[in-house]
């Protein structure tokens, strides 16, 4: 199977070139044949690629240890469901989960658009197959998963050998999050490969008009909502199982991830500004540009170590290839964009500083500017070694010192933009859309103060949340009430119809809400608390209103690792809560250890409890004690923001209006007149 | 033009004010990277620095202390000794010859005072070429993004 997974790697890249080249060949030619089997070859370097992944899964369901990969991640008791994230463990496996990813967004989009847009698609058909070259090589000649295991012999030769288990998957990622974080951090980095090869293929192509910002919306909606999810799921994870009580570390790994969001979040906004007004179309093209060149940057500095001190001595040379790739697809953009430029002319200009095409500046501006200082704080130990000989890095401080106003200045556009009007707001509507929710807020701050939320930031914050809750619920409000005076339906079903017919704009609050959301939780971190404590049995401590009673600790034997378990009883004004069970499990395959944190998480606070180890002068259990207020409403904002970029995926209205026909037909007829401009229902936010 | 000033305006105090804070946060956080043998040779106020100073944990040299720990840092044929201050419980991945890297301040008596330990970080961790091996032999690769 392992010759047989390499050989579809080969055949893939042989692929892969045949549709690079050939489909140079077709632009140029314009042979309608030699475009078709340009086509063809691009779907056959997915196929193949499907089944090279299916073969290195397979090599792992049968225990095969005479491939080098497998051995280092996978043994025989480790259990299926881990042996499929296996694949993604380590560097050659995941650099094919890569080719994997782009190949089946390549699939659909070659699929999608087989009989669609004959003039842009060769375009893009080339782009894509140059970005799957470069991982195939990698794949085939510089990291590949299918290495038998060797060992050098008498001869000096390498022998080849089959072990008899392997050294099992690392224990840290044992753990269900990291079987579905990493395929969604992976699914955005990969699928924003196809915005990128629409808008480079239109440059090359100069295709007439905003076509591919629309035919890629739902492409860049996709990938930023998988990025999203990833990056979240990143921060539980690490919440869930280091064990240090936080979940963002501003490590290299975590800023690789948000550099391109930063961009495609910019992205996602700015393109509204060119679909109404025709404006910033340089810009644009620039912004996918970076993003896609930020997702190779972030698949390099995760996959290289170039910057992570820790790795500093850890020499790969898979970075080099990446920073080729990388100026490679620097040049070609350049080199596109001054050939073409002239076809980016802006039609419009900024009209009024209060208007909707200036929030989006703005909110623009300061995702650039996040964007800018997280990447050179993530690269600082590099060109400060540059420049001047010392390698220094900067820490948490330096990204929250920026970050955190750039957050609260975009959280604050978040409630103001949508309801500005394109080209010039008048002070009336500005007066009729923002007083209320900015009495609101103000309320809310003058209420929390009091209560002790006196941390400057944390203030703003919740402010600000309340501030945008309160403008988004105000444009559902209005805009059911509206339909619900034509309809006489509920309240929650009109807005739900409102959301229904312009799924983009409503589906956009809701992510909006996610965010609210998101940024209360963190807000809360300015409140955290911990406690650390050496532990006997029937010792017990206090955090916040929550006391902790060592009842007794065990060992348990586990199919794959020995868990030393706390078992931890919590109370609160004496009436027990809960049951906790902190643990540090040991993996006899690889030797190494990890920690299971239990968490006892309500709305308002976390209870987080580390078994941190053992005393090293008493040998008794040290028990490390958080509480963490609003962490949940994170995962909460997360979980919404998700949904809403689903419900901004969702074709608008048609469909619900047919299904309601056959239900209530005079409603129907309600609805259809209610689709009349009206003015609250303003043409709004796409 | 009086449009591009307000403009020019808006963006100038915000990309002014947070690169001032950028500045604030950097003399705050900066931490000078050395290695053992560069330790050896710093002098006057480079020795004050914050700094990191990465290398693989000497076997047997660690040495739990009521208070601190004590171990020693081996890189470039040079070792170092380091007692670790902090209050938290060293990473689990802290043992004999794993790749360690510690932050704090030389002190005065030629011991490192290390207020940070980390131990290669397994989850992002990509063992040098013949570096540290698995125990059983066999690449010892743990990685993922």
């Amino acid at each position: 199977m392992d010759v047989f997974g390499s050989f579809a790697l080969l055949l893939a890249f042989v692929c892969a070139v045949y549709a690079f080249v050939g489909g140079i060949a077709a632009i140029r030619t314009r042979h309608p044949l030699l475009v078709k089997s340009t086509r063809q070859a691009g779907l056959a370097t997915c196929g193949l690629i499907f089944l090279a992944t299916l073969s290195l899964e397979y090599l792992f369901f049968s225990d095969n240890f005479s491939v080098a990969y497998v051995v280092a991640h996978s043994n025989r008791s480790l259990s299926p469901f881990y042996k499929v994230a296996a694949l993604w463990s380590g560097q050659e496996g995941s650099l094919l989960f890569w080719s994997f990813l782009l190949a089946v967004y390549v699939f659909s989009a070659l699929i999608a658009y087989r009989n669609k847009n004959g003039e842009l698609m060769p375009y893009v058909g080339v782009v894509l197959a140059g970005v799957q070259i470069f991982f195939l090589t990698l794949n085939n000649f510089v990291a590949s998963p299918f290495k038998a295991l060797g060992v050098p012999g008498v001869s000096g030769a390498m022998d080849l050998v089959a072990r008899g288990d392997g050294n099992g998957l690392n224990p840290l990622l044992q753990y269900p999050e990291m079987v579905i974080h990493p395929p969604n951090l992976y699914s955005g980095y990969t699928g924003f490969t196809i915005p990128f090869a629409f808008a480079l293929g239109a440059l090359l192509a100069r295709y007439p008009g905003e076509k591919w910002i629309h035919l890629t919306r739902k492409w860049t909606m996709i990938a930023w909502g998988f990025q999203t999810a990833g990056i979240l799921l990143g921060a539980h994870w690490a919440y869930a199982v280091l064990g240090w009580g936080g979940y963002w570390a501003w490590d290299p790994v975590e800023n690789a991830s948000l550099l391109p969001w930063l961009t495609g979040t910019a992205f996602l906004h700015s393109v509204m500004m060119q679909e109404k007004r025709g404006m910033m179309k340089v810009w644009n093209v620039w912004l996918v540009f970076s993003t896609f060149l930020l997702c190779i940057l972030g698949t390099f500095l995760t996959r290289s170590g170039v910057v992570s001190s820790v790795h500093a001595f850890a020499s790969s040379n898979i970075g080099s290839w990446f920073v080729g790739f990388i100026v490679v697809i620097l040049l070609v953009c350049l080199a596109a964009y001054f050939k073409n430029r002239d076809y980016l002319k802006s039609e419009n200009q900024l009209d009024s500083i209060v208007s909707r095409e200036s929030s989006f500046l703005f909110n623009n501006l300061i995702l650039l500017v996040s964007c800018i200082a997280v990447l050179s704080g993530t690269l600082f130990p590099v060109f400060s070694e540059w420049f001047t000989g010392d390698r220094i890095s900067v820490g948490t401080p330096f990204f929250n010192k920026v970050n955190i106003p750039i957050g609260l200045l975009l959280l604050f556009l978040t409630g103001v933009g949508p309801l500005l009007a394109w080209r010039k707001t008048s002070l009336d509507s500005l007066k009729r859309n923002f007083g209320w929710p900015l009495l609101m807020g103000l309320i809310a701050g003058a209420i929390a103060f009091p209560l002790g939320v006196r941390e400057f930031y944390s203030l703003i914050c919740l402010i600000l949340c309340v501030f945008v809750a309160s403008t988004i619920t105000m444009e559902f409000y209005r805009g059911a009430k509206v339909i619900r005076a034509r309809s006489g339906a509920s309240f929650l079903a009109s807005a739900v119809d409102l959301t229904m017919r312009n799924t983009r704009r409503y589906g956009g609050y809701i992510v909006h809400m996610g965010m609210v959301l998101i940024f209360i939780g963190i807000a809360g971190t300015a409140f955290n608390r911990d406690v650390q404590k050496e532990m006997q049995i029937g010792s017990s401590m206090q955090i916040g209103p929550y006391s902790l009673l060592l009842q007794n600790f065990d060992t348990k034997q586990e199919k794959n690792y020995t868990a030393e378990r706390m078992i931890i009883e919590v109370t609160r004004d004496n009436k027990p809560v809960m049951m906790l069970y902190p643990e540090r499990r040991i993996f006899p395959a690889n030797q190494a250890s990890g920690t299971m944190v239990a968490i006892y998480s309500t709305l308002k606070q976390d209870l987080y409890v580390v078994y941190a180890g053992q005393s090293p002068d008493t040998q008794a259990p040290v028990i490390h004690v958080y509480l963490n207020p609003l962490v949940k409403c994170i995962w909460f904002g997360g979980v919404i923001v998700v949904l809403g970029t689903l419900v901004a995926l969702l074709p608008n209205r048609r469909a619900v209006l047919v299904l309601s026909a056959v239900q209530e037909p005079t409603r129907v007829k309600s609805l259809a007149g209610a689709l009349t401009p009206s003015p609250t229902l303003r043409e709004g936010h796409d | 033009m009086q449009k591009r000033a307000k403009f020019g305006i808006g963006i100038g105090v915000i990309v002014v004010s947070l690169a001032a804070l950028a500045w604030l946060g950097y003399g705050e956080s900066k931490t000078y990277y050395h290695t053992i043998a560069e330790l050896q040779t710093l002098q006057g106020a480079s020795l004050s620095h914050r700094m990191r100073v990465g290398g693989t944990v000497e076997p047997g040299s660690i040495h739990r202390l009521s208070g601190r720990v004590d171990f020693v840092l081996q890189g470039e044929g040079k070792s170092l000794p380091v007692s670790y201050v902090g209050s938290e419980p060293l990473p689990d991945t802290f043992v004999d010859k794993s790749q360690a890297l510690v932050e704090g301040r030389p002190a005065a008596d030629g011991r490192f005072v290390a207020e940070h330990v980390q131990a290669k970080c397994a989850s992002k961790y990509e063992a040098a070429p013949g570096g540290t091996a698995a125990p059983a032999g066999g690449e010892a690769r743990t990685s993922t993004m």
